[in-house]
């Protein structure tokens, strides 16, 4: 219902440079996920989306209206935060109903709606309950339904999920994208979980240090990082980082490292052609990795995978295997991949060669 | 606690409790036992054949009757009460409100000034009457109950929005931003949300300025000085200590019936008090 923009966004706190720049167009319906360690500016973005932080240059506009001086009742947003906030004094129902009463909506009304919006989220037995009588799950529910029954432009989310226990975080996961499906809403989702983010999000913005790193769809992001920070960030296990040298041998480029020497794929040589004689970064996500020949070494046992935890040279690498492969601890494996899914990085600037 | 070591319980926990009780309580029952003692066995040395120190075998309401009938006690005890309520209630609306902003605007000098006003509560009251006593006499205001309920905010509106303010910081910034995007204005969120929330921290903070203020004594000795003006502390200790002449029986009785309202604040709240400092504020 709400097209988003953010036009050369930054923020400062006193003395640190929490946002930079950050440019970033979220289209009608979308569900675009901010993700990034702690630290990285995701939430402050959200807050100034939201209007609860102050901005400091750039602009925020909502459906083409800049909303950079409105009060956050005024932008029609809803947001769920980490915590809840629900109000502890009032019961389920006074909760949902709250933003409708604020907003002078007949009663009958909110009662549609705050009716509607249980049902919605199967919390219909708890409309009578004090937030302190639920569980976790059951506030998060609730928090939702607080969102909901608004009927909002946009969708805050500020790490709604991480505090729920593991099983009931993945459940939600797929409640909430369900939720998103059929609402239709525009929403941005905070979280540091990249497993999260590349689950809900239709757009992944991957953040670090107040600089937007990459924005794209979650395979996109997988296949195609734009930097090693983003390569090293999506995917789990994450991807290993080989240092190699790049030599030239008359039209073929191979890159080398200690106990490897892997033949460049002739749609990067051109690329890659600069940089030799030079070290480059060389990244295998684990899942790429298979054995060549027999053996290898079993570390961690998932049931449906093997990691193995192995060195080439110094540096370490891990492979995730078939849980077929049968090893034992120290012995030497061969290990292979395909050259075409390798990544190269600039040593320096780290960008994706 | 371990099974078998119910002596150490008693040595480590009822033994010491019990002193606690019996030091905090006996006082009261000290006013109890001399209200009700007759002036005859009241005033007989302790070398005395029947010297009973500890209870009385003719009990007597005497005391009480000439404390209501021969003193002004009565009216004492509608000044302490009209004062004591209205400098309560001025102190509880400057305390929250500046707790509220101290808590929660971010201006720049917050910091400074909930210090500030943290230190003007450390002035002394017997240093600050001396300049007090001039205002009040420059506003003629002097010998009227206006003289205290203006002056006791002096050291409850600090004493208020100091407690208020460290309520304030304990309930959630979250539940404020919620109810803002929510579609409340800062001033209704403070309303709807954080003032409901914050209810136990009001009451406590009610329960101690109205208990400051009806117990103060300095301004009350300095700025009322008809009898009929007085209020309870005040008057009983004035009018009823008259040279060297102490009236034990029928000043504790006023200190007894002057304690009735305390305790009746206190007990009447300490449902929603006790709710208050130990129930959890959580979202």
């Amino acid at each position: 219902m709400a097209r988003v923009l953010l036009k050369e966004l930054n923020k400062k706190f006193d003395g640190t440079h929490a946002v930079k720049n950050v440019n970033l167009e979220i289209r009608d319906h979308e569900f675009v996920v901010l993700v990034g360690p702690s630290g990285c500016g995701k939430t402050t973005t959200l807050r100034m989306v939201a209007g609860l932080e102050d901005i400091t240059s750039g602009e925020i506009s909502i459906d083409g209206k800049v909303v950079n001086n409105l009060a956050p009742m005024d932008r029609d947003i809803a947001m769920v935060f980490q915590n809840y906030a629900l109000y502890p004094h009032m019961s389920v129902y006074q909760n949902m109903a709250f933003g409708l009463r604020m907003r002078k909506f007949e009663k009958p009304e909110i009662d549609r709606r705050v009716k509607h919006a249980a049902d919605v989220l199967g919390i219909h037995a708890l409309l009578e309950r004090r937030p302190r009588q639920l569980s976790g799950g059951q506030r998060q529910r609730v928090a939702l339904g607080r969102a909901i029954v608004r009927n909002p432009r946009v969708f805050l989310f500020d790490e709604p999920l991480s505090n729920l226990d593991a099983a009931l975080r993945v459940q939600m996961r797929v409640e909430l994208k369900r939720l998103h499906d059929r609402l239709e809403t525009t929403a941005i989702y905070v979280t540091h979980d990249q497993v999260e983010a590349m689950t809900l999000g239709d757009r992944v913005v991957v953040m670090r240090d107040g600089v937007v790193q990459q924005v794209g769809a979650p395979l996109e992001l997988y296949e195609r990082p734009a930097k090693r920070f983003v390569a090293g960030f999506i995917g789990s296990p994450a991807m290993n980082f080989i240092a190699v040298t790049i030599t030239a041998s008359g039209d073929a480029l191979w890159a080398e490292a200690p106990g490897l020497r892997v033949r460049v794929p002739p749609q990067k040589t051109e690329r890659l052609r600069r940089y030799s004689g030079q070290r480059v970064i060389l990244g295998l996500r684990p899942e790429t990795l298979r054995p060549a020949g027999a053996g290898a070494s079993a570390d961690y046992t998932f049931g449906s995978e093997i990691l193995l935890d192995t060195r080439v040279g110094d540096s370490p690498v891990v492979a995730r295997v078939d849980p077929g492969v049968r090893t034992s601890a120290h012995e030497r494996v061969r290990l292979s991949f395909e050259p075409e899914r390798a990544h190269f990085f600039d040593a320096a600037s780290e960008a994706a060669i | 606690m371990i099974e078998g070591a119910r002596w150490r319980k008693w040595l480590w926990f009822y033994l010491p409790l019990g002193a606690f009780i019996v030091a905090l309580l006996f006082p009261f029952y000290w006013m109890i036992v001399t209200t009700v003692r007759p002036d005859g066995e009241l005033y007989r040395p302790w070398n005395h054949p029947l010297y009973s120190p500890f209870w009385t075998s003719h009990p007597t309401f005497e005391h009480v009757r000439d404390l209501l009938t021969e003193t002004l006690f009565n009216t004492w005890m509608l000044n302490t009460m009209f004062i004591a309520l209205a400098s309560t209630l001025i102190s509880l609306v400057c305390g929250v409100i500046a707790g509220y902003a101290l808590a929660r605007l971010t201006f720049r000098w917050a910091g400074i000034l909930g210090t500030t006003i943290f230190v003007t509560y450390l002035v002394p009251q017997t240093l600050l009457f001396i300049p007090l006593a001039e205002i009040i006499r420059d506003y003629r205001i002097g010998d009227t109950p206006w003289a205290l309920i203006l002056t006791y905010p002096t050291f409850l509106i600090p004493f208020c929005t100091w407690l208020m303010m460290g309520y304030f910081k304990a309930i959630p910034k979250e539940l404020e931003e919620c109810a803002r995007i929510d579609g409340a204005a800062r001033w209704q969120a403070m309303l709807y949300i954080i003032f409901p929330i914050a209810v136990p921290g009001i009451l406590s903070a009610g329960i101690f300025a109205f208990t400051l203020s009806w117990n103060e004594f300095i301004y009350a000795l300095v700025f009322l000085s008809s009898p009929e003006q007085k209020t309870v502390p005040v008057g009983v200790t004035s009018e009823l200590i008259r040279g060297d002449v102490f009236f034990w029986g029928s000043l504790m009785a006023g200190a007894l019936i002057g304690s009735i309202p305390v305790a009746f604040v206190y007990s009447f709240f300490v449902e929603h008090y006790v709710a208050g400092v130990t129930g959890s504020i959580k979202g």
